[in-house]
Formats: structure tokens, sequence, C-alpha cells
């Protein structure tokens, strides 16, 4: 116990010279909840649209102005013929090109097939369906009441209509950050308990100053204990300054118990701590180490459903988040965050968290001989 | 004389840019991940991760069916984006599918949904917007079909007579988001590969005191942290080749794409990321800061305001004027108008002529504080 003391100490000790590390677990939760939830907004407004009105009729205008009020588009430019317009969208400037054709309001008025063309920025998949469907019905809304404007004054029976309200459970306001958040604290802890503890040891490695403790009565387990607690430790508080930082600027208190949250951290930090004790013995320097824990961090942090929802990915990797950490832990910390899900409501993910934190340690400790012996 | 000097510079220059090969190349464990990396990335990006709303199951609570909900429950299910998921009978049960994850969306049709009083028919839309973004976009489909089916009902105007919408989809007509995402995995991989793995292999020299040895060489030392940076181009190029051939070959991007104008662009932004690696390895004096400056710096901006991940167009205003000064941004876009929608030199001259001027300075920040160093 004693030898576990010492190395302990030794390890907060160079834990808290390297100003480095300190660096990064304060500045990097600052930044990444200042960046990401601020970008994170994948709402489709703003749609920039340019207009090229062939027509210049009082109808035409009038559609141009029912447009242009919609809060969804912007009417950045009315070039005067297509290929201006498709320069303007190869440039970046514009989404969607709406093509009112020549004699449209004549048509129109004549019963004939009156067209309208809509060209989308198709790069960005679901802006050019959205930006278009909406522009769709933002033209077939405005036909109507065109229509309407003549059958009324007929006293014809109304058209049939369907009236649409939406709610948005949860989150209510569409809140983006509420939803980015905890998913940011998911990565900040998976960060420092996969990168900087593999580093940690690296360094050490790198520096030869691994043999000198080699030759020392401390036993292997002491060592790894040694390591790994500073950086649990580091890890609870990087996630509470991180909670700390939600609260003061995006005003976000979990639904659930802090404690909750702080019970699957600890968790899924001894779980991560080993996947970078792995990561420690399998690598030879700092370099190697950092493209492994990269790599891991990307595949893992990025299947587990950080950006993307899990429901929408294909099998295989649908069966590959059923074994991957993150996943659990990102669901987990949204969990409690917006639904305000307790510890019974999470048992499973917290058994599997569980099962997980032994069999990285396992496997870790286990090469970790393997490499020394 | 002065020409048998510089044949012995440029053979010791080779014999640099050599012994710098060999150190990349025997680490093959870091080799591994360097050419892996972009296979794996491609593959997560074109296959695995998609922000499409496919089948998404949806309940719906009914309570006095009649032909007009059936056949608008029908007309969600058969569309793409839902899947009907079954019958809930109140708000309540909606709450426990929710709870359970087992649908996002529930369509609530009003009593007597068909013989609503004059022609109103009530119908309610309620979205798990735990996840904000998903349920949007769930939301405003859910609604595009629903004004669609609304315009077909017996005593609807006929669309016939108002205004016919002709929709086409520019570039990318199946809007498959694999094809975004491409630009934005060569983006992430040059700047990783390029500024961080440059900036950390040099100053692992300087934490290791063998750059002194490097220095006190008959090369001239600009010359050494050139020829480390070139094994780290080399790599980058490869890179470069093999995210092309998985686009072409597997993911089915749009052919037509002026393939010497992208290898010219790509190799513009390789310097670019190579100055940048050259300026913080001779800022910094470790490991860890390079690699901590690499990735808070570079790469979660390159993440961040490369505009494939995050829409630009939605950030606030301090966030979009710092989007300019990104480099990633610029080659994203040239990248993706090229790639993408297989446009000419005339398309990027603009980003173009900004990356290039950023390299530039860069290039001469790096010169700077090289000099001072010595």
């Amino acid at each position: 116990m004693r030898n576990l003391y010492y190395i302990l100490q030794k390890e907060f000790l160079l834990i808290f010279r390297d100003k480095t590390i300190l660096r990064l677990i304060f500045v990097m939760p600052i930044m990444q909840l200042l960046l990401i939830p601020m970008a994170a907004d994948y709402e489709v407004k703003h749609v920039s649209i340019a207009v090229v009105d062939q027509d210049q009729s009082s109808v035409s205008h009038q559609l141009v102005n029912k447009i242009g009020a919609s809060n969804y588009f912007r009417i950045v430019a009315t070039p005067g013929d297509y290929p201006t317009a498709t320069r303007l969208v190869e440039a970046n400037q514009a989404d969607l090109i709406l093509t009112i054709p020549p004699r449209f309001a004549h048509d129109l008025a004549t019963g004939n097939h009156a067209a309208v063309q809509i060209a989308a920025d198709a790069v960005n998949g679901v802006r050019a369906g959205l930006g278009a469907s909406y522009a769709g019905a933002t033209v077939r809304q405005f036909a109507l009441e065109l229509r309407a404007g003549a059958v009324l004054s007929s006293a014809a029976p109304r058209p049939p209509t369907i009236d649409v309200s939406t709610a948005n459970w949860y989150n209510p306001h569409v809140n983006y950050p509420l939803f980015m958040v905890p998913g940011i604290l998911a990565i900040l802890v998976t960060m420092v308990g996969a990168s900087l503890s593999s580093l940690n040891i690296v360094k050490e490695k790198e520096a030869g100053t691994i043999e000198q403790i080699n030759v020392t009565p401390i036993k292997k387990y002491q060592f790894i204990l040694g390591k790994l607690i500073p950086f649990w430790v580091l890890g609870m508080i990087s996630i509470t300054l991180g909670m700390v930082v939600g609260r003061v600027v995006y005003h976000l208190v979990p639904a659930g118990s802090v404690l909750t949250i702080y019970l699957f951290a600890a968790v899924y930090l001894i779980a991560v701590l080993g996947v970078g004790l792995f990561i420690s013995t399998v690598t030879e320097n700092q370099q190697q180490a950092t493209l492994f824990s990269f790599f891991i961090m990307m595949v893992f942090v990025l299947l587990g459903g950080l950006y993307t929802p899990i429901d929408s990915m294909p099998q295989w990797a649908q069966t590959i988040a059923a074994y991957n950490p993150p996943s659990y832990f990102i669901t987990v910390i949204r969990a409690v965050y917006i639904k305000g899900s307790t510890v019974g409501d999470l048992l499973p993910a917290l058994a599997r968290l569980a099962g997980f934190a032994v069999a990285f340690n396992a496997l870790a400790v286990w090469s970790y001989k393997k490499r020394s012996a | 004389m002065a020409t048998d000097r510089k044949l012995r510079g440029a053979a010791i220059f080779w014999a640099f840019i050599v012994k710098e090969f060999k150190h990349v190349v025997r680490d093959r464990k870091s080799l591994a991940i360097l050419l892996g990396l972009p296979v794996v990335m491609m593959t997560l990006f074109g296959f695995a991760l998609s922000n499409e709303v496919k089948d998404t199951r949806f309940v719906v609570v009914d309570l006095t069916p009649d032909a007009a909900t059936l056949a608008l429950t029908d007309r969600l299910d058969q569309s793409k984006y839902f899947s009907f998921a079954g019958q809930v009978r109140n708000e309540a049960e909606i709450e426990q599918v929710f709870r359970r994850g087992e649908a996002r969306l529930a369509v609530l049709f009003g009593a007597q949904f068909d013989r609503g009083n004059a022609g109103q028919r009530q119908l309610r839309l309620v979205a798990d917007a735990s996840d904000a973004n998903t349920a949007n976009i769930v939301t405003n489909y859910a609604t595009a079909i629903i004004a669609q089916f609304q315009s077909e009902l017996p005593g609807a105007l006929p669309t016939s007579a108002g205004i016919v919408v002709e929709t086409r989809m520019l570039y990318n007509p199946q809007l498959k988001s694999s094809y975004m995402f491409v630009p934005g995995v060569m983006t992430l991989i040059l700047m990783l590969l390029g500024a961080m793995m440059t900036s950390v292999s040099i100053v692992r020299e300087k934490e290791r005191g063998t750059m002194e040895v490097l220095l006190v060489s008959p090369m001239n030392p600009l010359m050494v942290i050139i020829s480390k940076a070139v094994p780290y181009m080399v790599l980058c190029f490869v890179d470069v080749l093999i995210i092309l051939a998985l686009s072409y070959g597997v993911l089915d991007m749009p052919g037509g794409a002026n393939i010497p104008l992208l290898l010219a662009e790509c190799l513009l932004f390789i310097v670019t990321t190579l100055a940048l690696g050259l300026v913080i390895s001779n800022k910094v004096e470790t490991q860890q800061t390079a690699m901590f400056i690499s990735l808070v710096g570079l790469l979660m901006p390159a993440l961040v305001f490369s505009g494939f991940m995050f829409p630009i167009e939605n950030m606030p205003l301090p966030l979009k004027v710092i989007s300019n000064v990104v480099p990633t941004k610029w080659f994203y876009m040239i990248a993706s108008n090229v790639m993408i929608k297989g446009l000419g030199f005339a398309a990027v001259i603009k980003p173009t002529v900004i990356l290039a001027g950023m390299t530039l300075v860069l290039l001469l920040i790096s010169l700077k504080s090289f000099k001072q160093r010595l």
C-alpha cells in the first residue's frame, strides 16, 4: 500500500507539473463545448434562392414575393437567365434555382400547363431535398391561394385541408446544445481516459524511465493502478468542468440526477482507461500512441452515435456499436440529461459498461505482463 | 567546382530523404494506421454514418379509422423515409414507445378525421426530439408527404389547373450523403498526416536531442527540415490516391471530375498542411504540445469549419467569420466543387487563390521563425 501511495504521489506531481496536460484538461472541454454545440445546428433554414423570372408579370412577382416572405428562403439574386444562376450555384452562393418560364401568367390564366422549375444543389442531399420540398410546397400553396381567391368569390365549397400541428417532446424548443453537450462530455471522458493515459505510459517507455520503475520492488498491479488512478481523477474533473461549462454557457441542467452521471462516468472511465493501457502496451512511442488513440477515438466515437443516430446505421455497424463502450455512455448521458432517466432505467447499460471495464483491463494487464516477461 | 558542390549537396539531400523514408517505413504500426485510416474512414462515412433519414419508425393514434387515415398511414409507410411500427391508443403509450426507442414519430389523427367539420381535418405530429436534428428532418418529411396527400384529396383543387413544380437535383440526383463526406475525409486525413505527423516527427528529434546531430551535418538546416516533410508528403499523396480509388471504385462517385486538377489542388493543400506542421514544430518543444496544438488548433477546426459535418450557413456570425481563416474550408470547397460538381479550374479560382495566399503566408512565417531558432 505504501508503494502505491508513493507512485501515486509521483504521478500526480508529474501531471501537475506538465503544463500541456493541464491545458488539455482545461482548454479542451471549454473549446469543444463552445464550438461544437453552436456549430451543430443541422436545421435547414436560410436556403438561398436565385430566382430566374422570365415572365416578369404581376403573378410571377407575387410568387417571388411569397417565396421571399417565407422564413426558410432568402432570395440572393434575380439573374436574367438560367446559366447565370448556375454559376451562382457553382460558387456556392445559391442552394436553389427557381425558374419561372415566360408566358407563366398567361398559361396560368388560360388554364394551360403552367410549370416552374426548381433545381437544387444536391451536394448536400438533406438540404437539397428539404429545400426543394419547401419551395415546392410554397409554390403549391401559392397556386391554391390563387385558385381559392377565384373559387371563393364564386361561393363554391371550401377545398379540403389538413391542419397539421407538430410537437417536439423532451426538447420542445429544439435546443441543439441539449443534444450535443452531453455527447461532448462523453468524448472528453473518452479522450482523457484513452489518449492521455496511453501517452503518459508510452512517454515513460520512450524516455526509458519505465526501466527504472521496473527494477524497483513495485509490483505490476501497483504500477498500473498508479498510472490509472490519476487519470481516473482527471477524467472526473474534466466531466465536472464540462458540466459546469454546460450550465454556465448553455444553462443546461441534467433532467435526471448528477449522481447517475457520475456513477456511469466512473465505470465508463475504468473501461476506457483499460483501452488506454492496452494502447500503451502495443505501441512503442508517442507518435504511434497518438495515431492509435486518434484512430480508436475516430472509429468508436463516430460509431457511438455522436453525430448521426445509431438506428440509421446499417446492420453491421449497429453490431459493432453494440460492443462499443462509447455508444452506451453517449446514450446514457443523453438519456439522463434530456429524458431524466434513472439508474433503474439504465441498468442494462450499466451492466454492459461494467463488463467492458473488466474485459478491457484484463486484456490490458494480460498483454502488459506478457510484454515485460 | 560549383556544380560539383551542388551535386554533392543534392546527394546529401537525397541521403537525408532516404533516411527519413526508412524511419517512416520501419515503423510498421504507424504506417499501417496511416494507410489504413483512409480506408476505415471512407467505409465509416461512406456506409455507416449517414444523416439521411430512412425508414424512421412511426406509430399512429387513430381512434376512428376511416379511408383517409388508412390511406395516409399507408402513404407514409410506403415512402422511403418512414416505416409503420403499429397503433397505440394514447399519449401515455406514445411516451412508452419513445422511452424504449421503438419509434421516433407519432401521428395523431383527429376524431372523425375524414368527416371533420367543413373539410377541416385535424392531425398532430409528435416527434421524439431528444435528437433535435433528426426530429426536425423527420417532421419536415412527414409534413411534406401530408401536404402532397392533401392536394390529392377528393374535392381538392385540381392540380392540373394549378402550377406544376418540376424539381431537379443537380450533381447528386440520388441525394447520397456519402458524396459530401469524401472531400471531407480527404481534408481531415491530409490535415492529420501533413500537419500533425510532420510536426510531431520534427519535435521528436528535438525532444530526443538528435536534432542537434542533424543540424551539424553539412546540410543546410532548412533542407534538414524539408527532408523530414518529404516522406509525409508522399504518404499524403498515396492516401489521396487510395481515397480516389475507393470513391470511384466502391462509392460510385459521379464521374467526369477533372482528376489532374484535383490532384494539383491536393498538392497545394498538402503544402499548406506541411507549412502548418513546420510552423507548429518551430514553436513547440515537446511532442505532447505539438499533438495538443494539432488536435485543438487544426483537426477540430478542420472538422467544425470545413462544412461537411456542420452547416456553416447556420452558424452564428462570429463562427462564420472565423471559418474564413481556416484553410480547410477553402480546400473542402475546391474538392467538393471539382469532385462532386465536376467543375473546372475557372470555378475554383477564388478559393485556390485564397488557399495559395494562406500557404505563402504560412511558409514565410515558418521560414522566419526557423531562422530565429538557429
